[in-house]
Order: structure tokens, then C-alpha cells, then sequence
């Protein structure tokens, strides 16, 4: 692993230890489920609107809940069967919200869905029709932001788009889903390169991917060189690489502009994750709604690291069986990685479009060491890849001084967690900073409403 | 002469300065009514902001404005205070009744078994923003004390040995700071009620029946007895929730016997008596 002469972002990052289990476990395919719940809502923007009720029959990649709005993503069943109930389902929120509970029957397939695996290379669509290809899909962001994919596709007319970016970084520890999708779908993934390149209007691509995957950097230099104009960029091992911000300035060096209105569109850059560019070949080439991901299951504790394709909606607990069971000593149940991902409380919850790993960690790990007071050591604002000071802006949040905690640019806050690994007094500091962001996002939108 | 000169000079220094600066006085006069004073003077000077205004001083000048009382209210002074503000004022009041800050969960250890540890920051605002808590119900108490941080009177406390907020009745003004404080919306202001008895429904959860009866054996299950029970049509059914109207209720008791999970409360209320047995009627006689 050379650490020369690589690109990265210019300030701040922590390199946690990478901990890729499952790197070279090939992605498997599980047996279906036999009862799935698919939640309206798995993406950022307005909650889909169902379409189907209980007692009806679908089939898989039927649609089965209608995107509400620009900023919301159809949703389709990801097996055949009946639908049981629509009923409150707990999701990563660890609150109940709307989900179909659909009992798996045999898995009859949609009409019009191509099921080959032949490789489809010719793009006949036209941008606008791939946007909409793409729309009619359901597919988002699948990093884990969640954000509807054909936005992205359709630049408003008043920004120029100059690169694609794509990300296959995956700078969080424990997480392999996205290495083995491109080691696997690597042609895939250079045929959903077009097709995005052309919605565009544009003819340059840069994959990312950090310099601990090797085997993946080479294997996409060979297969790029087939395709005109991608080009692939190894990125020095340091987090977070991934991040959208990060990663265009270490590729181009440019800046977007503060958050939350600045955009990488604004420096004439769109980003997307590798997970969502195979999802927008499939469903673009194939016809082939988002209704499987790959999903990681690891943990130092677990038998079977695995990486899984999984149906959206199957149960997590099912993963954590197929990997070889919970291990006894396992403090928390983390849904994406240990840096930015969300800990449940129950094992019973949903796969959804952007869950992009489980995470098991034994309870050693798990707990929380015991809070000391700061002793101003400046780490966390060291460690602050915006350049915030973390330790301000906890006091500020903590004190209830929210106008202040904005004036000192709470919201460009990116939660990447990189101040609470960094602090030797064991502060909760990204808790509080996401308490507060959430609570004047609110009060903003409150404002603007009236 | 030298001594006459310096007399006259200053003199006039001094007269010309006067005028000046009673013109000026008279020029930027701020006028204010004098009987803001008198109804700060009459307010209990708590700054609780329980009233909507940051202060007392800004509620006396609201009550100066307002055509009448009707929409102000002083919930630390009570009926009292406002009675004393509607005198100096000479306006209309109307009549509010005393309220007090009840919470709405009976969710103690007992009731409520913890399913998770949580060990974040402990604060209910960011433990509620986080999941849905450290016991399987996602809309009861989280035990962390916001309410009681909120409180200004130290009219609430957390109890340890159930893990749930209680309010000490002499001491609350029903300023609702706490009710603003708790995330889960489960303190509400309700009527302190006659002798301060009230009764109400201690529970928030709109999960479905039995959802909420597997995490919390106090929780109300949307059944609709109490809603059946009530004569005067005082309990409403929501999301599986019942909720008692308290300008409705006349405390006629007939709802928390048919709870099933006694999750209706009764407070200051006198001891049920004991059910007398129904006397068992003379057999009757065919003829």
C-alpha cells in the first residue's frame, strides 16, 4: 500500500484502523425471506404513496408506492407474494413508521424485467429518458444519504456540469459492500458510467477509491481503458475520503460552498456512489427497479464476515443468521459503519435502500468510555475536516445557545464523527452538534414556511 | 468686577443650559405609561416567560395595550394577580381556571422493562432525536431529566425509584416551561381541578392495543371502555389513544374502574369504597 504521491483533502481526517473483514468474501446470494416489510419511506424528500393494500397480490419489481413529489423515490416490492398488512414497522430510526409487510410466495417476476447476465452496452435512450428510467426505478443515493437519484441527473439548466464523480472510497472501517460490487460488476459499473455521462451531457468520470483496494483500483484501470473518458484516481487512505465535500476537492481541488445551500453541482461536479451506478445500469439496460443492495455483515466477533446481495425489506436479524449467528458478547448492532452509522436497538428491523452494512460489535467496543471534561487539547478541531470547532459548538448546543451555534457554522457540519473519535476525553460532541443542527434545520423550516 | 463678571458669565451658562436641555426633554420625550409601573408592581417579578412575553416587565406592557384581559393570563400569579391587574386597569378578565403540569406516562421500571442501554449525552432532546428510547415504547419518558432542567421553581423531580417525573402540586405554576422542554410531548397543562382533584389518561402511546401492552403493562390499549363509560361525553379516542377533555370531565369516576390496564389516573380523588356486595335478591316466588 503505497501512501505517495495520492490525492486527499486538505484538512483535517482521522485514519481509524480499517478493520475490511470481508473483503474477499464474494457477494452472496440468500434464500428469500419469508416475510419482508418495505417501509414508505427510504429515502430522503416525502414518503411514498402507497399503491397496493393488504390482500393484494404483487410480484417482484412491481411498483408498489408512488413517489411523492420531485424529491421522493417509487418504491417497488423486492419479492412476490401477498401483501399481509400495512402496519407500523420500527425502521434505523428506531421509531414505527408505515410499512407493507408482504408474506413471500415464489418469487414471480415483474413483466419486462431482463434477468440475464449478459452485459447490455449499447445506450439507446435519450438523457431525458434515462432520467426518467431512473426516476421510474426508485433508485437513490445508495452511500447511505439516500437521496433520489434522478434529481442528480437532471442539473437545472443554470449550472454547468463538467465531471462525474463517482465514489468507491468507502473510507468507513468494517464496510466492504461497495469494494466487492466493483470487483464483481466492474463492467456494470463502467456501462452505468455511460449512461449517467450521457444523461449529463458530459464526457468525464473520475472513480475514487481509497489506496487500501488495491485489487480493485487495478481491475477498474483495465476494465476504464475499454470505456472513453473515466479515469481512475487511488485516494490516500484517510477519513472521511468518501465524503462528497472531500472528495471533489481531492479529485479537482475545488471547494463547494458552505452547506447547507452549497452543492457539488455549484463547483460543476455531480457524485455518485458505485452502488447507485450498478443500480442505474440495471435499471436502465435491464428494466430493473432498486429492489436488492449489497449488504456487509461483519464485526470482530462474527463467524462468517459476509458480504450479501439482499432484498430490500428482509429482516436484519436473518443477515446476522446467515453470518453465522450473533455472537454472545455483542454490545451493539450498528447499521452502516462505526463512524457515521446508527446503532439499533432491535435486530428486527427492515434492510433498506441505503443500508449499506451491519456492523456487530462485541460490548468492550461498544460502550461508551466515561465522559471527562475538556481539557482544550483542540483535537476534535484538528480533526474537523470543515474546520469547526466541535468543543464550541457542543457548549454552545448544550447551553441552548442556538443563534450563536449557527453563527459558528453548525450547519456545515457533515457528521462524520471524526471530532468524538478524536477526543481523549470520551466527549459526546457530534451527539450534541446533531442535536442542535436538527433543531435550527427545524426552526429554519418553520420560518419558511410562514 | 472681576467676581461680578465670573457670577454673570456662569449664570448664564447655567440658565441657558437649563433651557436647553428642558426644550430637548420636552423634544424627545418618552412617554410611557405610568401604569406599567403599577402592573409590574402587582406581577410576582418571576420572569418565568410562562405568559408568552419574555418578562414581567413585557407582560405589564401587553396588559396596558390590550383592549381586555381575556388572552393574558399570569399562570404564576393566578386568578389572584390578574384580578389585581384588572382592577388597576379597569378591564375585562376572564376567568381562567388554575392549571397544573401533569405527565402523561406511567411507564416506570416496573411497568416498563428496559430493552437497551443508552449512554449518549443525557439529555431526553438528544436521546428522543437519536431512537425511541431505552424501553421498547417509542413515545413514553425517557427518565433524563429535561423537564426538571426546565423548571424554575423546582416544582419537579425525577423519582428514582420509577424512573418518572413528578410534580410537587404547591410548588407548580403551570408556567409550562417543562411542557415546551419534553421532546415526547407527554407533560401537559391541564385543570387543576376542584379541591385539586383531576383525573386524566397517563399515557401517550398511539401504538395499537397490543403493541403497547408487550412493552409497558400501564399503557393505554385504545380499548374504548372508559370512552363507553363516560356519561358526559368527556373521552375522546385517537390513534389508540383515549384522552380525557378536563373542561368536560366533572370527576364522576366512572372510568378508571373499567381500565384494563389502570393506565387512568385519579388524583387527590377520596379511597374507592369497597365494592359492597349486591345483595342477592329474594328469590321470587312463581305463582
Amino acid at each position: 500500500m503505497s501512501q505517495k504521491n495520492v490525492k486527499t483533502f486538505p484538512q483535517g481526517g482521522v485514519h481509524p484502523k480499517d478493520h475490511k473483514l470481508s473483503a474477499d468474501r464474494t457477494v452472496r446470494r440468500l434464500p428469500l425471506p419469508k416475510t419482508v416489510s418495505i417501509p414508505f419511506s427510504q429515502h430522503i424528500g416525502a414518503p411514498a404513496v402507497p399503491l397496493v393494500k393488504a390482500a393484494d397480490e404483487v410480484k417482484t419489481g412491481q411498483l408498489i408506492a408512488q413517489s411523492a413529489g420531485f424529491i421522493s423515490a417509487n418504491i417497488h416490492s423486492s419479492v412476490s407474494g401477498k401483501v399481509k398488512k400495512i402496519d407500523q414497522v420500527k425502521d434505523l430510526t428506531g421509531y414505527k413508521r408505515p410499512a407493507f409487510i408482504i408474506e413471500v410466495q415464489e418469487d414471480a417476476w415483474a413483466e419486462g424485467i431482463d434477468l440475464s447476465p449478459d452485459l447490455v452496452k449499447d445506450i439507446s435512450l435519450s438523457p431525458e429518458d434515462i432520467a426518467a428510467k431512473v426516476a421510474a426505478a426508485g433508485i437513490v443515493g445508495m452511500g447511505g444519504a439516500t437521496f433520489p437519484s434522478h434529481v442528480k441527473l437532471a442539473p437545472p439548466k443554470d449550472k454547468k456540469v463538467e465531471f462525474l464523480m463517482i465514489n468507491g472510497v468507502e473510507c468507513e472501517p468494517y464496510l466492504t459492500s461497495d469494494h466487492r460490487l466493483m470487483l464483481e460488476k466492474n463492467e456494470e459499473i463502467m456501462v452505468g458510467i455511460q449512461i449517467m455521462l450521457k444523461a449529463l451531457g458530459i464526457d468525464q468520470a473520475f472513480i475514487g477509491i481509497e489506496d487500501n483496494k488495491p485489487d480493485a483500483i487495478n481491475l477498474l484501470k483495465e476494465t476504464a481503458k475499454k470505456y472513453p473518458g473515466i479515469s481512475v484516481e487511488p485516494l490516500k487512505v484517510w477519513y472521511p475520503q468518501g465524503g462528497e465535500r472531500q472528495l471533489v476537492k481531492a479529485l479537482t481541488g475545488r471547494e463547494i460552498p458552505p452547506p447547507p445551500k452549497g452543492l457539488p453541482i455549484d463547483v460543476g461536479c455531480v457524485v455518485f456512489n458505485v452502488g447507485t451506478v450498478f443500480a442505474v445500469y440495471e435499471a436502465v439496460q435491464k428494466n430493473k427497479p432498486l429492489i436488492e443492495r449489497v449488504v456487509t455483515v461483519t464485526g470482530p466477533a462474527v463467524k462468517k464476515p459476509s458480504n450479501f446481495w439482499v432484498r430490500v425489506g428482509t429482516s436484519i436479524a436473518e443477515l446476522i443468521e446467515a453470518a453465522g449467528g450473533l455472537p454472545d458478547n455483542t454490545g451493539k448492532i450498528v447499521s452502516g459503519g462505526p463512524m457515521m452509522g446508527k446503532a439499533l436497538d432491535s435486530a428486527d428491523v427492515p434492510v433498506t435502500k441505503g443500508t449499506s452494512g451491519i456492523l456487530l460489535l462485541p460490548q468492550t467496543e461498544a460502550k461508551r468510555w466515561e465522559k471527562l471534561p475538556c481539557i482544550r487539547c483542540a483535537k476534535c478541531v484538528s480533526a474537523c475536516p470543515l474546520g469547526l470547532e466541535p468543543y464550541l459548538l457542543m457548549a454552545l448546543v448544550d447551553r441552548q445557545m442556538l443563534d450563536r451555534a449557527e453563527q459558528e457554522r453548525i450547519l456545515n457540519c457533515c457528521e462524520c464523527a471524526c471530532c468524538s473519535f478524536a477526543c481523549p476525553s470520551n466527549r459526546p460532541l457530534l451527539d450534541y452538534i446533531r442535536y442542535g443542527k436538527a433543531t435550527i434545520l427545524k426552526k429554519l423550516r418553520e420560518k419558511a414556511k410562514k | 468686577m472681576l467676581i461680578i463678571y465670573t457670577i454673570l458669565t456662569l449664570s448664564i451658562l447655567g440658565v441657558s443650559a437649563a433651557v436647553i436641555l428642558f426644550l430637548v426633554a420636552q423634544k424627545f420625550k418618552v412617554h410611557e405609561d405610568p401604569r406599567i409601573d403599577q402592573v409590574e408592581e402587582a406581577l410576582p417579578a418571576a420572569n418565568c416567560g410562562g405568559c408568552g412575553y419574555p418578562g414581567c416587565r413585557n407582560f405589564a406592557e401587553a396588559c396596558v395595550a390590550a383592549d381586555d384581559l381575556t388572552d393574558l393570563f399570569c399562570p404564576v400569579g393566578g386568578q389572584e394577580c390578574m384580578h389585581a391587574v384588572a382592577k388597576l386597569l379597569g378591564k375585562e378578565l376572564s376567568v381562567n381556571d388554575p392549571m397544573i403540569a401533569v405527565v402523561r406516562c406511567s411507564g416506570t421500571f416496573e411497568h416498563r422493562p428496559k430493552t437497551s442501554v443508552y449512554d449518549s449525552a443525557p439529555t431526553c432532546a438528544i436521546a428522543a432525536a437519536v431512537y425511541g428510547g431505552d424501553t421498547g415504547c417509542s413515545y413514553g419518558c425517557l427518565s433524563l431529566g429535561d423537564c426538571v432542567r426546565a423548571c424554575k421553581f423546582d416544582a419537579i423531580y425525577i423519582d428514582e425509584k420509577t424512573g418518572l417525573p413528578v410534580v410537587i402540586e404547591d410548588k407548580c405554576t403551570s408556567c409550562g416551561a417543562c411542557v415546551k422542554a419534553c421532546p415526547r410531548n407527554i407533560i401537559e397543562l391541564r385543570k387543576r381541578g376542584p379541591k385539586n382533584r383531576r383525573i386524566y389518561v397517563s399515557c401517550v402511546s398511539q401504538d395499537k392495543g397490543p403493541a403497547a401492552r408487550k412493552v409497558c403493562k400501564a399503557a393505554c390499549i385504545g380499548c374504548g371502555l372508559c370512552v363507553k363509560a363516560c356519561p358526559f361525553e368527556a373521552i375522546t379516542l385517537e390513534n389508540s389513544l383515549a384522552y380525557i377533555d378536563f373542561n368536560k370531565c366533572k370527576l364522576c369516576r366512572k372510568c378508571a374502574p373499567v381500565c384494563p390496564t389502570h393506565a387512568i389516573m385519579e388524583i387527590n380523588l377520596p379511597e374507592r369504597k369497597p365494592k359492597e356486595k349486591p345483595v342477592e335478591s329474594p328469590q321470587k316466588t312463581t305463582t
